[in-house]
C-alpha cells in the first residue's frame, strides 16, 4: 500500500448537540508519517480524535473518513480498534477492579487478534515494554488507571500503544502533564512504536516535538485546518502564538 | 403417598439412607405436626431432635412472615404446596429434557462436565466425584477432623450436635429458622479440633449430592480453641430446582483464638426463593469471615451475622450480589459486637440489571460495656440500566462512646465515557460490561478459590451477553 494515504479526512464536519464542532477537517495521513495537530483549548482536537475513534456524542454530519480506502465512520469502536486504529486519551477512565495486566493481556488478544502473541511471548513484550517507558513490576497488579497520577496514565497510555501495535495512532495530549524526564521516556516509547504506523500526535506545546520528529504540522482553530506545514510551523507558533493564524482565519 | 404410609413402604430406619436410591418416599404437599414427627421417626433420630422440630413446628405455624423485605414476593410463598421431605430415588429424578434451554445453554458455555451438568440440573442425584470426596475426608480423618452429612453427625456424633444444634440460631429467631428447623434435611456437619488447621478449603461440591442440596440443608461448623477452616459451598453454575422454597440455617462456632471462613456462591434459577439464615459466635480472639456471593434465584434474603462475643474477635462479612430480569437481591449483613475489643469490616455489593433489584439490608449494634470496638462499612451498588434499581437499610446502634465506626456507601452507574474507552481497545460493548462488572466484583472474587472466581467471571460475563442493544 506504499504511496497510499492510509487515513484519508476530507471535508468532516461534526456535531455535538446541536453545535457544531469539527467544521470540514481535511487531513491525509500516510503510513510511517508523524503528524502533528496543535491548537488552542477548545479548538476541536479532542472532537476530532473521538470522532476518529467513533465516540457516540459526536455526530458526523458531513465529509467521510477511509483507512486504506474503508469507510470507517460506519464501524463501531471496537471494530476500529481491531482493524488497528488506537487513540491515546487526553482522559483515560479508570476502571476499579480491572487490574492492568488482566487488561493488557485481553486488549492485546482483541485488538491483534489472530496475530496476538501467545503467553510467553507476550510477556516477553510487555517485559520489554514496561522497561522502555520505566513502568514498575507492581503497575500490573493495580487497577487501571484507578488513583493513578497524571503521569502514570499517561505511561499507561503509551504501554498500550507499544503492545497494540495499531496502524493509526492518536494521541491525545499524551505530553502534558508530564515533566521532561517522563516525556523523554513516553517519547521513546512513541517512537519505537509508530515508525510504521501513521500518527497524529495531537498537542498545545512545541515541547514534545522535540523528542518525537513530526514531518508535517496543522494548526487547527474553530474546527479547521489554518495552516500546515512542516516542523517550522510548529517553532514559529512558539515564538509568536496563534494570533496571526487566527487574523488569517478571521479576514 | 401420604406420609402416614410412607414408613410402611420403606420400613423402619436401620442402616442409614446410604442406599435408597432404589426406593421414593414423597410427602404428600403441606405441613403439620404429624408430617414432623414422621420425618424425625423416618430418620430415627433421638427424642430431643423430635421434640425440638416439633417445638419449632410450632413456632413457624405461629410467627407471622417477615415485615420487611420484599413482601410482595414473599407473600408469594404457598407453604401449603410445598412438600417438606424428599428422598430423592429414581422416580423423582427429572427428566434431561425437563431442564430449561436457557440453564443448559449456560451450562455449555461455563465448559461444565456433562455428568455434572445432569447434577446440576437434578436429573441424577449422585455425583461422581463423591470418590474425590472420600480421599478428602480420609484426610481430614487422619487430623481428627469430623466431615459429615448433618444426618450422618447427629447419627455418630449426637453429644456434640445436641450441644451446638439451635445454639446459635435458636427456632424462634425468625420464621424461616423455625421452618429449616422442623424440617430440615442434609447440610454438613464439620467439628475441627483444639490446634487442629485445616490448609485446603473443604468444599461441600466434592460431596454433592441430592441429600446435600436439599431445600431445607441444615448446616454446623465448630472450630475448637486455635483451629482454622474455610468451608465452600455451592457453585456458580446455575442450580435448576423445581422446588421453589430454600431455606437454608448454617451455624458456625469459632472458639477461643479459631478462624472459620465459610464461601458460598450461588446461583439459583429463578424460580426459586433463598431464604437463609447464617450466623456465627465468634469467642475470644477468634475470627469468622462470611464470603457470601448470590446470583440468580427469584428473591433471596440472607444477611450473614457474626456475634463477637469474646474480647478481640474478629469478624468480616463481603458479600455480592446480582439481581437480574425479575430477581430481587435483599441481602447485607449483621455484626453484634458485645466483647471490648471487637472489630467488623462489612463490605456489600450489589449490581442490578434488566428490572432487577439489590437491596442492602445492614444491621451492626455496640453493645454499652463493649470498649474500643472498631466498625467499617462499605456498600457499594452498580446499576446498569435505567429500569433496575438500588436500595440501601444501614442501621448502626452504638451503645458505647469509645467505637470507631465508618461507614461509606456508593451508587455507580456505568459511564459512556468508561465503555467508550474499553471498547476503543477492542472490547465490544457486553465485553467492555463484563469488565467492569467483574472489576466491580474483584474484592469478592479474590477472596474465592481460583477455579471458583474463573468460573464467576465468566458467568457474568455470560450475564452481560444477549440484553444489550
Ligand atoms: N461532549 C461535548 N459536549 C458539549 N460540548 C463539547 C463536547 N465536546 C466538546 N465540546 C466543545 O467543543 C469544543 C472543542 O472541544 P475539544 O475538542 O475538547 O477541544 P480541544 O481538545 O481542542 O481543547 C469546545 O468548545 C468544547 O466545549
Ligand atoms: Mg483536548
Amino acid at each position: 500500500m506504499s504511496g497510499k494515504g492510509v487515513l484519508e479526512i476530507v471535508n468532516l464536519h461534526a456535531k455535538v448537540g446541536d453545535e457544531e464542532i469539527l467544521k470540514g477537517i481535511d487531513l491525509t495521513l500516510k503510513k510511517g508519517e508523524l503528524h502533528a495537530l496543535m491548537g488552542r483549548n477548545g479548538s476541536g482536537k479532542s472532537t476530532l480524535a473521538k470522532v476518529l475513534m467513533g465516540h457516540p456524542e459526536y455526530e458526523v454530519t458531513d465529509g467521510s473518513v477511509t483507512l486504506d480506502g474503508e469507510d470507517i465512520l460506519e464501524l463501531e469502536t471496537w471494530e476500529r480498534a481491531r482493524l488497528g486504529i488506537f487513540l491515546s486519551f487526553q482522559y483515560p477512565q479508570s476502571v476499579p477492579g480491572l487490574q492492568v495486566g488482566n487488561f493488557l493481556r485481553k486488549s492485546v488478544s482483541t485488538v491483534r487478534g489472530d496475530d496476538a502473541p501467545k503467553a510467553r511471548d507476550f510477556r516477553r513484550e510487555l517485559n520489554s515494554a514496561m522497561e522502555k517507558l520505566s513502568v514498575d513490576k507492581k503497575f500490573l497488579g493495580r487497577y487501571v488507571n484507578d488513583g493513578f497520577s497524571g503521569g502514570e496514565k499517561k505511561r499507561l497510555e503509551i504501554l498500550q500503544l507499544m503492545l497494540l501495535k495499531p496502524q493509526l495512532a492518536i494521541l491525545d495530549e499524551t505530553d502534558s502533564g508530564l515533566d521532561i524526564d517522563a516525556l523523554r521516556t513516553v517519547a521513546t516509547g512513541i517512537n519505537a512504536s509508530v515508525s510504521d504506523a501513521a500518527c497524529l500526535i495531537i498537542t498545545h506545546y512545541q515541547r514534545i516535538l522535540d523528542y518525537v520528529n513530526p514531518d508535517y504540522v496543522h494548526v487547527i482553530i474553530d474546527g479547521k485546518i489554518a495552516s500546515s506545514g512542516g516542523p517550522e510551523l510548529a517553532r514559529k507558533l512558539e515564538e509568536s502564538g496563534y494570533e496571526w493564524l487566527e487574523e488569517g482565519v478571521n479576514e | 403417598m401420604t406420609s402416614s404410609d410412607a414408613r410402611d413402604v420403606v420400613g423402619d430406619y436401620e442402616a442409614g439412607w446410604h442406599d435408597p436410591e432404589t426406593s421414593t418416599i414423597r410427602f404428600d404437599a403441606g405441613l403439620s405436626e404429624k408430617i414432623v414427627r414422621d420425618i424425625s421417626g423416618l430418620k430415627n433420630e433421638p427424642e430431643w431432635m423430635t421434640e425440638v422440630r416439633v417445638k419449632a413446628y410450632h413456632h413457624f405455624i405461629n410467627q407471622p412472615m417477615p415485615s420487611w423485605g420484599n413482601l410482595e414476593i414473599l407473600d408469594n410463598i404457598d407453604f401449603e404446596a410445598i412438600t417438606y421431605f424428599l428422598r430423592s430415588g429414581d422416580k423423582t429424578e427429572k427428566d434431561w429434557d425437563d431442564v430449561p434451554e436457557d440453564i443448559k445453554r449456560t451450562f455449555n458455555r461455563l465448559g461444565i462436565p456433562e455428568a455434572e451438568q445432569k447434577w446440576l440440573g437434578g436429573v441424577t442425584a449422585q455425583y461422581e466425584s463423591e470418590a474425590v470426596y472420600h480421599s478428602i475426608r480420609e484426610d481430614l480423618e487422619e487430623q481428627g477432623v469430623i466431615f459429615l452429612d448433618m444426618d450422618s453427625g447427629l447419627r455418630e456424633h449426637e453429644d456434640i450436635v445436641k450441644k451446638y444444634f439451635c445454639s446459635v440460631v435458636p427456632f424462634q429467631d425468625n420464621k424461616f429458622s423455625a421452618l429449616n428447623t422442623a424440617v430440615w434435611s442434609g447440610g454438613s456437619f464439620i467439628y475441627v479440633p483444639k490446634g487442629v488447621k485445616v490448609e485446603m478449603p473443604v468444599q461441600a461440591y466434592f460431596r454433592i449430592n441430592a441429600k446435600n442440596m436439599g431445600q431445607f440443608e441444615r448446616t454446623l461448623i465448630i472450630a475448637d480453641e486455635g483451629s482454622s477452616i474455610h468451608y465452600v459451598e455451592g457453585c456458580t453454575a446455575p442450580t435448576y430446582s423445581t422446588e421453589s422454597l430454600h431455606s437454608a440455617v448454617v451455624e458456625l462456632i469459632a472458639h477461643k483464638g479459631a478462624h472459620i471462613r465459610y464461601s458460598t456462591v450461588q446461583n439459583w434459577s429463578n424460580n426459586v426463593y433463598n431464604l437463609v439464615t447464617k450466623r456465627a459466635v465468634a469467642n475470644e480472639n477468634a475470627t469468622v469471615e462470611w464470603v457470601d456471593g448470590n446470583i440468580g434465584s427469584k428473591l433471596t434474603m440472607k444477611y450473614p451475622a457474626v456475634i463477637l462475643k469474646g474480647t478481640g474477635a474478629h469478624a468480616e462479612v463481603i458479600s455480592v450480589a446480582y439481581a437480574g430480569n425479575g430477581q430481587h437481591q435483599d441481602a447485607g449483613a449483621k455484626v453484634h459486637h458485645l466483647a471490648s475489643n471487637t472489630t467488623s469490616k462489612i463490605l456489600s455489593k450489589s449490581i442490578s440489571k434488566d428490572g432487577g433489584r439489590g437491596s442492602y439490608r445492614g444491621m451492626v449494634t455496640v453493645g454499652k460495656k463493649a470498649e474500643n470496638c472498631k466498625v467499617n462499612v462499605v456498600c457499594d451498588a452498580l446499576i446498569l440500566d435505567e429500569e433496575s434499581q438500588s436500595d440501601t437499610y444501614p442501621t448502626m446502634e452504638i451503645s458505647n462512646p469509645t467505637c470507631r465506626s465508618e461507614h461509606e456507601a456508593s451508587v455507580s452507574k456505568v459511564s459512556d465515557e468508561q465503555l467508550f474507552y474499553l471498547m476503543s481497545r477492542g472490547h465490544n460493548e457486553e465485553e467492555a460490561m463484563a469488565l467492569i462488572v467483574n472489576g466491580f466484583f474483584e474484592p469478592f472474587t479474590r477472596e474465592l478459590p481460583m477455579e471458583y472466581a474463573v468460573e464467576l467471571n465468566k458467568l457474568m460475563a455470560l450475564e452481560m451477553e444477549g440484553s444489550i442493544g
